[in-house]
């Protein structure tokens, strides 16, 4: 036994006193070390949301050297409000994303959520007269089947939510903003149930799953709002959803909440870091990014608060309400995918699906979380688009929605193959989107000139996606 | 010689009418590396991912530390103690080097990670096996070669206290100063007292580490035998025809009559 190991001791491989040890492994470096390492990550083919950075600065250069009127202030509020919805629905499609799934429902689902909000509000809670018998009885079916499968599956929020919608129904609580927003999420959580359910535990591909009840979606807004109809939304609390805004003084409020959090967040892990020796990043580096959003978002916020109405009469002002949603949702979901246990099961069924399962992890409950997670969130984006438009159609959700969330959060970095990606792509990616529809309405471009060039747009963040892979795996090993 | 850390009695095993594991005893020693070897098809992986609770077995008993056991699942024999490397290398070229290592039984209250106190773990583990190699433990392990892949997914292993580790061909596709480091790696594991097992096509690998050697051919236990009582060629005979002189199975028509 000791003649195998003098043998085979570290000291007689060729190479062994060149190779540096874990036990003296570089914790920190210096910030030109942390730069050569982000330019090696960059040439290997890791650009996650540089490119969508880089294309959102070049997009505002041209459009408001090209169109007088893009870099106004009601326009960039405008512009917030547009994306927001896409943004939401978006950030939900980075979980299914994450896994090498795609959910194309998330958009005509988004609608069912919007119609049955809208149905009932306008009938006053009592959505047994809105749908007629048949069809109240099939959708209290359904909520129910969404209960059970989210159980069969130890999906509790799923099940709670999903009977938190049966019992709105059945009991006839009277309508009310709130409650039909969350009406509206528990109508989501409930079909992405049905859709998770269907994909993990009966294992049919998500693509197929998702295609069939795009449709079967579509027609069921159709049902429930009726061949050429339109359900309004008189309601202001559902209004200002997407058109209020803050006062300054609570402008000012979400500028220190939200970059004093950040920055508290920030800082206290990495000194917390520093003291316990464990791999950081540069000081200096962190402390540029942290001053960088502050004065971002603070020079974002004053410009918020002036005036930006076109007309003397009335005065806008304040940080749109679409903002601190966006935000919290954005805070809420990067916790989750980064910090918690749930969310690194994410990301690893995403990467070696195997592994995941040979290291104990229920892949089949991740699957069918992250469909509940998007429906949910389709929900959510389902509520802004209508407090926008005003009323709910039986196209809500349907067209190009779906496509555009999709659009969002490839072009913002997340890959289609499953296991990369961050929540903050789905903003990024759908700010590009949204500027660029904003730019080229503005420059009174033709429909048909927004939407290849949307495409392309598109087209171009899937090559990066897909050539940065290419290079992933060959420049390594 | 010492109480066997882990015994296997009478195991079988058919994937429908494959009957792939015949009636297979296998001992596993603390402190020591016991080379399972086998022609292509001989039951190897299957054995190992019966033991590792991938399969359920047919019949047979697993005795660990003397007591009977039932492993029902990967969860079931990680809780006794017992850890696989596979071949195909069970990591997430997403995460990683940290976050691999803890994958599945994640450090933390409520739900959140405790990615500090994971870290250190994994630090202290890769250094007491004098692991060598890798710059950062946060490095990506889509970035790592082979061996260092390989020597993440050992070190994994042994980050658990574990008392049974399985090697599934560890140095199947490595290079030759990667195999020497992972070969290092196996026989440290047996001298910090775990039972390893190594599963290996490589007879010069084999003959390096192992101190015994257990034979599987077609399904049965051909013999357990010490590394130091058999030569090269007698091991290839057992592999390849199931016997060697007085070792492995008798001749089927002694066993007929």
């Amino acid at each position: 036994m000791s003649k195998t190991t003098s043998e085979t001791s570290p000291q007689d491989t060729p190479q062994g006193a060149a190779i540096s040890d874990f036990g003296i492994d570089t914790t920190s470096q210096s910030t030109g070390e942390a730069a050569r390492d982000y330019v090696a990550r960059l040439r290997g083919g890791e650009l996650g949301s540089l490119p969508a950075l880089l294309g959102v600065i070049v997009l505002l250069i041209v459009f408001s050297s090209l169109a007088d009127t893009f870099l106004t202030l009601g326009n960039i509020a405008n512009l917030l409000a547009q994306g927001a919805s896409v943004v939401i629905i978006a950030m939900g499609l980075v979980f299914v994303l994450l896994l090498g799934e795609i959910d194309l429902s998330a958009g005509t689902a988004s609608g069912v959520c919007a119609s049955v909000m809208a149905l009932h509000l306008v009938k006053g809670g009592n959505l047994l007269g809105g749908m007629g018998d048949t069809v109240f009885y099939l959708f209290c079916g359904i909520l129910v089947l969404a209960a059970v499968f989210a159980a069969m599956m130890r999906i509790w929020a799923g099940t709670a939510l999903s009977l938190v919608a049966l019992g709105i129904a059945l009991f006839g609580v009277p309508a009310n903003a709130w409650v039909e927003m969350l009406l509206a999420v528990c109508v989501g959580a409930a079909i992405g149930s049905i859709t998770g359910f269907l994909v993990a535990r009966v294992g049919i591909p998500s693509f197929v799953v998702t295609l069939a009840l795009f449709l079967a979606w579509g027609g069921v807004i159709l049902q429930f709002i009726g061949q050429g109809g339109t359900l309004g939304l008189n309601d202001d609390t559902l209004f200002n959803v997407a058109n209020g805004n803050l006062s300054t003084a609570g402008s000012w409020a979400l500028f220190v909440l939200a970059t004093g959090g950040y920055a508290a967040v920030v800082l206290g892990r990495h000194f917390s870091r520093l003291r316990r020796g464990l791999v950081a990043s540069p000081t200096p580096m962190v402390l540029a990014k942290v001053g960088a959003v502050v004065l971002l978002a603070a020079v974002a916020t004053y410009a918020l608060t002036l005036n930006r109405s076109q007309s003397s009469v009335v005065v806008i002002t304040g940080v749109p309400f679409v903002v601190p949603i966006v935000l919290v949702l954005l805070v809420i979901g990067t916790f989750v995918l980064e910090r918690t246990r749930y969310g690194r099961h994410v990301y690893a069924v995403g990467g070696n699906k195997e592994a995941a399962r040979r290291a104990g992890i229920n892949v089949a409950q991740i699957r069918m979380s992250v469909f509940v997670i998007a429906s949910t969130l389709a929900a959510i984006g389902a509520i802004v688009y209508s407090s926008k438009v005003g009323s709910v159609d039986p196209n809500a959700g349907g067209g190009n929605t779906l496509l555009m969330a999709v659009g969002a959060a490839v072009i913002g970095g997340t890959s289609l193959f499953g296991g990369k990606g961050k929540l903050r792509d789905a903003v990024i990616g759908g700010a590009v989107l949204a500027i660029i529809q904003n730019g080229m309405g503005l420059l009174k471009q033709p429909a048909a000139v927004v939407f290849i060039v949307t495409g392309l747009v598109l087209l171009l963040a899937a090559s990066v996606d897909a050539l940065s892979r290419r290079r992933a795996a060959t420049t390594v090993r | 010689m010492s109480e066997p850390i882990l015994e296997l009695r009478g195991i079988n095993k058919s994937f429908g009418p494959v009957h792939v594991l015949h009636d297979i005893d296998f001992d596993v020693h603390p402190g020591q590396v016991t080379a399972l070897v086998g022609d292509n098809g001989a039951g190897k992986s299957t054995l190992v991912k019966c033991i590792a609770g991938i399969h359920p077995t047919d019949s047979g008993q697993v005795l660990f530390n003397g007591d009977e056991v039932h492993i029902h699942g990967p969860r079931d024999a990680a809780n006794l103690g017992i850890e696989v490397v596979y071949q195909d290398l069970a990591l997430c070229d997403n995460l990683d080097i940290v976050q691999n290592m803890f994958l599945g039984r994640e450090r933390g209250k409520l739900g959140m990670l405790n990615e500090a106190d994971m870290e250190q773990a994994a630090r202290t583990t890769l250094t007491s096996l004098s692991v060598r190699t890798v710059k950062s433990v946060r490095t990506q392990v889509a970035s790592l070669s082979g061996g260092q892949r390989q020597t993440v997914a050992i070190a994994k292993a042994v980050l658990w206290n574990s008392k049974v580790v399985l090697l599934d061909e560890p140095t199947a596709a490595l290079g030759v100063a990667q195999t020497r480091q992972v070969l290092d790696l196996v026989r440290r594991l047996a001298e910090q007292g775990l039972g390893v097992v190594l599963i290996s096509h490589n007879m010069n690998d084999v003959f390096e580490v192992a101190d015994r050697i257990a034979c599987l051919y077609l399904g049965r236990m051909a013999a357990e035998v010490n590394t130091k009582d058999v030569t090269h060629g007698q091991v290839v005979e057992l592999i390849t025809a199931g016997r060697s002189g007085d070792l492995g199975i008798a001749r089927p028509e002694t066993a007929t009559i």
